[in-house]
């Protein structure tokens, strides 16, 4: 199952400049960040090649980060390719609290990444249904 | 003036498993223990009329020490306030010949002008002995390594432990305040077992002993005693769970000596308050009336046994209670409770009365709430407002934007539900608000009237 990295930041400058400091010096490599944010502070999201290691690293420096399991699909980058997924998830029930996508290959593939109540079952769904649940290791890899 | 209490009964076993430093003064009976502070206070009165405020002032009142013949005739004294100590400045409140004065201290200010106290050698050496008192018991002995934290100089924390802790005949290391890798150095190469320490700075340290890859417990620090500065009983329990010591509180202020008034023993339920050295009252703050045990005022305070500078029926502003009930320690010395704030760190918010301390109380008993806070007041569209600004505790965080928000909706009802007032809620990354090596500042009342 894919982690995500978040991390609680106040929303001034120099934040992302900070975090990613960190990350820099253990060289750590991020495939997708994104941030949700709510007036004074936000969560800062990174898919990396080492989740574990970049959340160790972030609280030794005296950031409050966390590691979130996550569901990451592969889906085609063309159009219709999210709604297929979205369909599965509405049949079944399964509401998405945060997401986003990034693509791997123009008019291939793209990921879709989101964080749902209850990971394993969402993954089961899907996979029955014909998708590619990416593992930790198959994510950071692409 | 409620002077009697009932009778404390105390098993022989109890009275062996517990410490004193004198046991005869610290478990007398309470007719024994009156019978010292009448004599005492007899003593000290005729010693302060022949000082320049109290001729003056036993002059205006119509005081004659010499018919002050019951405790309760204490009541006909005028009280003494910060502000004559400080238009006294700087001898009018000296009873002794200037060449027996040998020390003298000062108030660190935290509200205005530094107020002045002298003491002679037998007044350190008292002071040093309820130091002692104290300490002991809380456990500490001869074979404690003692490393003090607390600042030395005129502010009384830093040489009123020092002396009580070398005259117990700890190993004393003073460190005074700051410096902070040296602190974690020496406590790592001499083997300190007990430090003196401001709550705030407590939790500065237990950080940085962390950031240096060292589990705080693992130092072998087994108790602080933590003074200087109000704090609510979870910032102990903080520091007590974060550092793995044993907490202790004590209390003083420089125009009672320092440090060593009263203190906590071992059951840690209230501080003993020294009665051989100190007539305790507790008032109404606004009538001046002495209140009941176990209702609480403002604290008063008369020295019975002091040379260089007596001072009675001294406000010390501070907010408490007694505890009456016999503590099982065996001690008879009647305890004060936390102190809940200071008559003067009082705000007005919105016509409302709030002290940080309720603030503190509230927060502190929020898991996700890390260790350090600020309280800002302004005044926006003429209505005042009140900014909370908490650090979140990294180890609490779990990445959801929901729970964060969730978060400040329970502290916002949990402090409306406490000071009827609505604060906005600001949360902070951990570590994000200056650390605090002295006494915390937390309020910043930023509004122009």
């Amino acid at each position: 199952m894919p982690h995500q990295v978040s991390v609680f930041a106040e929303n001034r400058p120099g934040k992302i400049e900070r975090i990613t400091g960190v990350l820099l010096k253990k060289v750590i490599d991020i495939r997708a960040i994104t941030i949700s944010d709510s007036g004074d502070y936000g969560i800062v999201k990174l898919l990396v090649d080492r989740p574990q290691e970049a959340v160790d690293a972030l609280k030794e420096d005296g950031i409050a980060a966390t590691l979130r399991d996550i569901v990451a699909i592969r889906v085609k980058d063309k159009p219709g390719g999210l709604y297929e997924v979205a369909s599965i998830l509405t049949k079944n029930d399964v509401n998405v609290e945060d997401a986003y996508g990034f693509i791997i290959e123009r008019k291939k593939d793209a990921i879709f990444v989101f964080q749902v109540q209850d990971v394993r079952r969402t993954e089961k769904l899907l996979s029955e249904a014909g998708f590619t649940i990416l593992s930790d290791s198959e994510l950071y890899l692409l | 003036m409620s002077l009697f209490i009932a009778p404390v009964k105390i098993s022989n076993a109890t009275r062996e498993r517990t410490m004193y430093w004198n046991q005869e003064i610290e478990t007398i009976d309470r007719t024994g223990l009156l019978k010292i502070q009448l004599e005492r206070l007899k003593k000290a009165l005729e010693a302060g009329a022949a000082t320049p405020f109290y001729k003056k002032a036993f002059a205006e009142h119509g005081i004659d020490p010499a018919k002050i013949t019951t405790l309760d005739h204490l009541k006909d004294i005028p009280f003494t306030t910060k502000n004559d100590l400080r238009v006294s400045y700087p001898d009018g409140m000296i009873a002794v010949p200037k060449r027996s004065i040998v020390r003298m201290h000062a108030s660190s200010g935290t509200t205005g002008k530094p107020t002045v106290i002298f003491y002679t050698m037998k007044d350190v050496d008292e002071w040093a002995n309820q130091v002692a008192r104290g300490m002991v018991a809380t456990g500490t002995t001869p074979d404690d390594v003692f490393q003090n934290m607390m600042g030395y100089g005129l502010f009384t924390g830093g040489l009123g432990l020092h002396y009580g802790a070398e005259k117990l005949g700890c190993l004393v290391i003073p460190m005074s305040t700051g410096n902070t890798l040296k602190q974690i150095q020496f406590i790592q190469d001499f083997g300190s077992t007990v430090i003196h320490i401001t709550p705030s700075y407590a939790l500065h340290l237990v950080e940085e002993i962390r950031a240096h890859g060292v589990n705080p417990p693992d130092l072998g620090v087994k108790k602080a005693y933590l003074g200087a500065e109000p704090y609510s009983e979870g910032t102990r329990d903080k520091i007590q769970e974060q550092f793995g010591v044993n907490a202790y509180n004590s209390y003083g202020m420089s125009e009672m000596n320092g440090p060593g008034v009263a203190f906590e023993c071992v059951h840690k339920n209230g501080m003993h308050l020294w009665e051989d050295y100190y007539f305790a009252e507790i008032i109404d703050p606004d009538t001046g009336e002495n209140l009941p045990d176990g209702d609480e005022g403002e604290l008063v305070l008369t020295h019975l046994n002091r040379e260089a500078m007596p001072v009675f029926r001294y406000r010390t502003r501070d907010l408490t209670r007694f505890i009456p009930e016999p503590c099982p320690c065996g001690r008879t010395h009647r305890r004060i409770g936390r102190i809940k704030g200071r008559t003067d760190d009082m705000m007005i918010v919105s016509g409302v009365n709030v002290f940080p301390s309720q603030i503190e109380t509230v927060l502190m008993n929020i898991p996700e709430v890390g260790n350090n806070y600020q309280i800002v007041l302004e005044r926006e569209n003429n209505l005042d407002r009140m900014h909370i600004r908490v650090e979140l505790y990294s180890k609490m965080f779990h990445g959801d934007i929901r729970q964060l928000e969730r978060l400040k909706k329970k502290m916002g009802e949990a402090l409306r539900a406490i000071i009827t007032i609505n604060p906005k809620i600001e949360l902070l990354e951990p570590g994000s608000l200056p650390p605090s090596q002295g006494k915390a500042k937390r309020v910043f009342d930023n509004r122009s009237l």
